[in-house]
């Protein structure tokens, strides 16, 4: 009975979050949507979690020994998904960056806007 | 590990740690909602990036006895390869990065999924995890356990070689054109798809054996492949997008599996993102999406459609870089159309110059972009905003269509199909019906093209042949730069 209820929260979970998802995304301009992308996958970057708590379980309940095989998978994993988090992140960064450090209301002198807005980019971070 | 019982104390409570992850997720959502402005935007991604730090550090604590050597060394090799890779990729590689990063992330739900079924072995369907820290014994078997482990298993390996071929087509390791089994295809990736789903079923009824498992990991990677090698470079925007929205959902069931509501929530956004983007493409690019499932998209139809309107009547004009300054020197309000052709010839920055220059004479500037301008979704909005172009000169499609009734000169450089009027006006074309850029409302039509070649569908474009449009013929960036050298004589 315990089991089912915690299948049903998590679906419930699911599919709320599926919903909220789909509204929040959609609200999202397509002119964003590469840094939309390289964001959300530094998102699903958080399985990291799921590596962590593996290794961690041995120690916790050393029934469930892992052998070496298993060690490796998992630190492959980690990497895999510290790429993601990591490298995610920052690439979106990088590239929102460039989209928000154009504060000019109309482009009459371009070069000098140019520096002043290097400035702003390089102050604000 | 034991240096801090005061502060871990209460991290190792179980709803302590299961608060924490409600606020990372929430922090994500929060960032996610950032990202619908680009004054937002950076706060936003990095409201996120708090939040995954969050839930990383409350879990590390949560535990306290790790194998830290292992975790040490994953982390130390992701960040390794991560942060170098995000600082130093070119913006025009940008597609390539996200499906590699996007196929990591696959390839760690399978392996994670892969330990998982490892350690619990034998006792796979009487076994659950709680938040990940506690092992409950049930008496009733959590078959729901199984069940979104191995749909975790057989998604993200799909997803990590999925990604990793097109990572291979657009870096041009592998050959961007389609390499399929032709009308075989689709019998093949059935096969694939059902041998790994019955590989998967046998498992969830408890069959212990790990080479099955690692059978069903090998048909989905090889249906992976099946279903990425056959599609071309320039449809890589509905595959990105599709992997995307795998990768998030193999992400949300390894929640499910370890009961854990951060992932959940996080991997089913990530889906519901990629669900969007990949719908988005997928009608930007006249597709169905149970078409592109079904794998081999991307050929038929334009061969036909090549052959269909081979021969054209009209007369073609071309004009030169002196005359194009000058028809754009006289405009009120010009339009550029950049499509990927731009891109390729790095001819963004000639772009913005010319833009400046136009700009310096009182004549009004903004882009057109179309969704599947670029080779993943917002592509060429990236490219623009890194050559310094103001966010607010970047219109969509909508937007842009509107527009171009009072455009005095549309200026087409590298884009070819998502100006085809042939999609509006000719049912039998086999682009009828994909949304388009309507450049041919303005008043004039600037086209600069290498060539007459049609694009990637191998469809003729009638533009070309309009009354109003005249041709420039080519390198985009040399093209670009000789207007505005011209501009700067008038």
């Amino acid at each position: 009975m315990i089991l089912a209820s915690t299948l049903t929260t998590n679906l419930a979970i699911l599919v709320l979050a599926g919903f909220i998802g789909f509204a929040v995304i959609s609200k999202i301009p397509n002119t964003l949507h590469t840094p939309l992308m390289s964001g959300t996958n530094a998102i699903h970057g958080i399985v990291l979690l799921g590596g962590l708590l593996l290794l961690a379980l041995p120690e916790v309940a050393p029934l469930f020994q892992l052998d070496a095989l298993s060690e490796a998978l998992l630190v492959v994993a980690i990497a895999f998904d510290t790429i993601n988090v990591v490298g995610g992140f920052l690439v979106t960064d990088r590239m929102l960056e460039m989209f928000k450090s154009k504060p000019k209301p109309s482009g009459d002198d371009g070069a000098k806007k140019v520096d002043a807005k290097d400035d702003g980019a390089g102050g604000g971070s | 590990m034991t240096a801090l019982p005061l502060a871990t104390s209460f991290l190792r409570q179980e709803s302590f740690l299961d608060v924490l992850y409600i606020v990372a997720f929430a922090l994500f959502i929060q960032g996610l909602r950032g990202l619908a402005g680009p004054t937002t935007a950076v706060r936003g991604n990095r409201i996120a990036a708090v939040g995954m730090a969050i839930a990383v550090i409350a879990t590390l604590l949560h535990h306290g006895e790790h194998k830290w050597g292992l975790i040490l060394l994953g982390i130390a090799l992701g960040v390794a390869v991560g942060v170098p890779a995000a600082r130093q990729v070119k913006m025009t590689a940008m597609p390539q990065m996200v499906a590699l990063f996007n196929g990591v992330g696959g390839g760690a739900v399978a392996l994670i999924s892969w330990v998982e079924f490892r350690r619990l072995g034998s006792s796979y369907g009487s076994v659950t995890v709680h938040s990940g820290t506690v092992i409950a014994f049930h008496s009733a078997p959590a078959t729901y356990v199984a069940i979104f482990s191995v749909f975790a298993a057989i998604v993200g390996s799909v997803s990590f070689w999925g990604s990793n071929i097109a990572f291979g087509k657009l870096q041009e390791i592998i050959p961007g054109r389609p390499i399929s089994f032709g009308s075989a295809q689709q019998v093949v990736n059935l096969v694939l798809l059902v041998l790994a789903l019955a590989a998967g079923v046998d498992l969830v009824a408890g069959a212990h054996s790990q080479l099955l498992f690692i059978g069903m990991l090998v048909c989905a990677a090889l249906l992976g492949n099946a279903v990425v090698l056959p599609i071309g470079g320039a449809d890589m925007p509905v595959v990105i997008s599709m992997l995307n929205a795998f990768t998030g959902l193999s992400a949300a069931a390894t929640g499910i599996a370890l009961n854990n509501t951060a992932m959940i929530v996080a991997g089913m956004i990530v889906g519901a993102s990629g669900s969007i983007l990949t719908n988005l493409m997928a009608v930007a690019m006249n597709r169905s999406i149970p078409a592109i499932i079904a794998g081999g998209f991307g050929g038929g139809g334009a061969v036909e459609g090549a052959s269909g309107a081979g021969e054209h009547a009209g007369t073609v004009r071309s004009t030169t870089a002196a005359d194009a300054a000058i028809q754009l020197a006289y405009a009120n309000r010009v339009m550029i159309v950049p499509g990927y052709g731009m891109a390729v010839a790095q001819a963004q920055h000639a772009v913005r110059e010319l833009t400046k220059a136009l700009e310096a004479r009182g004549v009004e500037v903004a882009y057109a972009i179309h969704p599947v301008a670029g080779r993943m979704p917002g592509h060429m909005n990236v490219l623009l905003a890194e050559a310094d172009v103001p966010y607010d000169q970047l219109e969509e499609m909508d937007e842009a269509n509107q527009e171009f009734g009072r455009t005095d000169v549309s200026l087409v450089i590298g884009a070819n199909d998502v100006t085809n009027p042939a999609a509006k006006n000719t049912p039998s074309s086999p682009i009828y019906g994909m949304p388009i850029l309507e450049v041919s409302e303005s008043h004039s039509v600037i086209v600069i093209k290498r060539s007459m070649n049609p694009g990637f569908a191998g469809i003729e474009n009638e533009l070309y042949y309009e009354p109003e449009t005249t041709m420039l013929f080519g390198d985009a960036k040399s093209a670009v730069s000789e207007i505005t050298a011209e501009l700067a004589q008038l």
